[in-house]
C-alpha cells in the first residue's frame, strides 16, 4: 500500500492553488497503462504483439495492466481468429479517450501553474 | 548503546521537479501516438477534386492533335493536381491536428518520394526520345508504387488504391496505345473519386 503510493505523484505534494487540477487518475498515471492508452488513442485497435513491441514490455506484464484497463472500461478487447491462430485486439472506449483527454488538461494545468509559481 | 548511534540518514531519491515530470509524461503520450499510429492525412476530398479534373483532362487529351500537345496537356494536370493534393493535405492536417513532418507523416512522404521522384526523371528522359507511348504505364505503375509503399505508414485503404494504379499501369503496358486516355482517366480520375470518397467519409475529411 505504502510502495504503491510512492509510485504515484498525487496533486497535494506542491502547494495548493485554488485552481489546481485534482488527484491525477492512477489507472492512466502508470507508465505503462499511460503507453497503451496513448497507443490506441490514435483510432486503430492495436494486436496484443502490436502493443507488447510499442511498449518493449512482456506478455504477462501487457495482460496484467491490458486487464486493470479492460476492468476499468478505458480499453475493451476483441478477440477473433484470424485463421486459426487467435488473434487478441485492443481499442480505446469513450470512457478511455475521455481519461485520457483528463489526463492531458492536468499535465498542462501543471505546467502551467508552475510557470506562473 | 542505541543512543551512540549516529541518526540514520533516510536517503530518499531526489524527484525532478512537477513541471519537468509532467512534461516528461507529455512527450511521452505524444511518443507512443506518434509511434503507434497510421498516417491518417491523406486527404479525401482532394482526392476527390483530383479525380475530377483528372477526368476533364482525360476527355481533353483525347482530343489532342498530335503526342506533344497530348504530354502537355497531362503535365498541366499533373501540377494542377498536385496544387488541389498539397493544399487539401495541409487544410486536412491543420484541421485535424495532424502532424506531417513527423512520426508516421514524414514515414508516409519518404516511403512516396523514390517512386515520385523515379517517375519524374522517367518523364523527362522519355519525353526527351519522344516515347509517348511508355508514358501512361510509367505514371500509373510509379504512382501506385508510392502509394503502396507510403500507404505501409497510412491506413489500410491507401496501398488498396496504389494496387488499383499498378493493375491499370499493368494493363497499359499491353493495351493498344488508344486505350491511354481511358486508363488514365480510369485511374487517375476513378480511383481518386473512389478511393476520395471513402477515405474523405472513414477518416475525417
Amino acid at each position: 500500500m505504502a510502495k504503491s503510493s510512492k509510485k504515484t505523484f498525487k496533486a497535494s505534494r506542491i502547494p495548493p492553488t485554488p485552481s489546481f487540477p485534482q488527484e491525477l487518475d492512477p489507472l492512466i498515471h502508470a507508465r505503462i497503462r499511460l503507453g497503451i492508452v496513448s497507443a490506441l488513442a490514435t483510432g486503430e485497435a492495436l494486436s496484443f504483439n502490436d502493443l507488447k513491441r510499442l511498449l518493449d514490455t512482456t506478455d504477462g506484464n501487457l495482460s496484467v495492466h491490458a486487464r486493470k484497463l479492460e476492468d476499468a472500461g478505458y480499453v475493451e478487447c476483441l478477440k477473433s481468429f484470424d485463421g486459426r491462430t487467435p488473434k487478441t485486439e485492443y481499442r480505446l472506449t469513450d470512457q478511455g479517450r475521455d481519461a485520457l483527454t483528463a489526463y492531458l488538461t492536468q499535465m498542462e494545468q501543471i505546467i502551467q501553474l508552475a510557470r506562473e509559481a | 548503546m542505541n543512543q551512540d548511534r549516529p541518526a540514520l540518514k533516510q536517503h530518499r531519491p531526489s524527484l525532478p521537479p512537477l513541471e519537468d515530470r509532467a512534461q516528461e509524461h507529455l512527450r511521452y503520450i505524444r511518443d507512443m501516438m506518434a509511434r503507434s499510429g497510421a498516417f491518417t492525412g491523406v486527404p479525401g476530398w482532394g482526392l476527390l477534386a483530383m479525380g475530377a479534373t483528372a477526368v476533364l483532362t482525360a476527355f481533353l487529351a483525347a482530343g489532342a492533335e498530335g503526342p506533344e500537345m497530348w504530354f502537355w496537356i497531362w503535365m498541366g494536370e499533373a501540377v494542377l493536381a498536385g496544387a488541389v493534393g498539397t493544399l487539401a493535405l495541409f487544410h486536412k492536417a491543420r484541421r485535424c491536428q495532424i502532424a506531417l513532418g513527423s512520426g508516421p507523416g514524414r514515414k508516409y512522404f519518404l516511403s512516396l518520394l523514390p517512386a515520385f521522384i523515379t517517375a519524374a526523371l522517367l518523364t523527362y528522359a522519355l519525353h526527351r526520345h519522344l516515347m509517348y507511348e511508355l508514358l501512361p504505364s510509367v505514371w500509373l505503375l510509379l504512382y501506385g508504387v508510392g502509394t503502396v509503399t507510403g500507404g505501409a505508414f497510412s491506413v489500410r485503404i491507401v496501398p488498396l488504391m496504389g494496387l488499383g494504379f499498378m493493375v491499370l499501369g499493368v494493363a497499359a503496358l499491353f493495351l493498344p496505345l488508344g486505350w491511354s486516355n481511358a486508363l488514365l482517366g480510369i485511374g487517375f480520375g476513378g480511383l481518386h473519386i473512389l478511393f476520395g470518397i471513402l477515405i474523405a467519409q472513414r477518416y475525417g475529411g
